[in-house]
């Protein structure tokens, strides 16, 4: 029974976001154009499952919201934090620093939201991922404390993921 | 009354974008090495953009029918730029034109410091 649907729709949400994305495109609503997007919807998920071949089982869409919200406002915050640093901080007094967070998160799509969240808030970029995918190297602009931003990470971010990759 | 409310909001704006794209210019003209440089650019893509595209936004709907464009810009800009910072900082390591970085410390290594087994000898050798 469930066979048949997952050959069809490998991923339900890729499908549900590529025919939004489709129709968003458009200038205008019409009708023509939701069935072609959801056409493209179903198309584009068939033809590259083979290099995706598992999806996330459980996916909390309330806490995502919130975590993006989050994210958003840890953005602004951290620009000006970091824009700030930038224009008064001479380069000499400026301590940045390599931090290695180990990670508790498994799943591939986790550990790529929790990798863009940390470039994207700004001070933190995420650099480069351990051979057997367990641990995170993040370069941070200007960090006195390297395992402050560590546990910043850990607690802020990825406890949050955690709860939303279950 | 809307009109003036909107227009004044388009030019706090573009005023914060204008200052965030300043900052990030001015960044990657003063800071010193490669890792450090890298900061500036990837940070003014998300706020200096997005408060451009906020103005572009509130004009489309108060003076046209509105277009929600700019939040396809947003969500694409989100996703495209942490991918090509990671591949800018993976240069770095690869090439050694920053600090190595502390290994990982469970026994392995960096993927991109990773060396095949067949070409460890080699790379030895060169150094």
């Amino acid at each position: 029974m469930m066979k048949p649907f997952r050959k069809l729709f490998p991923h339900p949400a890729l499908t549900i976001l590529m025919a939004g994305v489709w129709m968003l495109l458009q200038p205008e609503f019409s009708a023509g154009m939701a069935v072609f997007g959801l056409i493209l919807g179903i198309i584009i998920p068939i033809g590259t499952a083979r290099w995706w071949p598992d999806r996330p089982e459980h996916i909390a869409v309330g806490k995502m919201l919130a975590y993006c919200l989050l994210v958003l406002w840890d953005i602004v915050v951290a620009n000006v934090q970091v824009a700030w640093i930038v224009l008064t901080k001479p380069n000499d007094r400026m301590r940045p620093a390599w931090v290695v967070v180990p990670l508790d998160l498994r799943t591939p799509e986790a550990i790529s939201i929790l990798a863009g969240t940390i470039t994207l808030t700004p001070g933190t970029v995420s650099a480069d991922l351990s051979d057997n995918g367990r641990s995170l190297l993040v370069h941070a602009l200007d960090a006195p404390d390297p395992d402050a931003v560590r546990d910043d990470i850990k607690h802020r971010y990825e406890r949050r993921l955690k709860e939303i990759f279950r | 009354m809307i009109e003036i409310a909107a227009i004044l909001a388009i030019a706090a704006f573009l005023l914060i974008g204008l200052l965030f794209t300043l900052v990030a210019a001015i960044g990657l003209l003063k800071l010193a090495d490669p890792m450090t440089r890298l900061h500036a650019p990837t940070k003014a893509g998300t706020l200096g953009t997005g408060a451009f595209l906020m103005a572009s936004m509130i004009h489309s709907f108060t003076f046209t029918t509105g277009a929600l464009h700019e939040i396809l810009i947003m969500a694409f800009l989100f996703v495209t730029a942490p991918v090509s910072a990671n591949f800018i900082s993976r240069v770095n390591i690869h090439r050694r034109t920053c600090d190595t970085p502390p290994p990982p410390g469970d026994g392995t290594t960096w993927s991109t410091l990773d060396v095949p087994e067949e070409d460890r000898e080699y790379r030895e050798r060169v150094g």
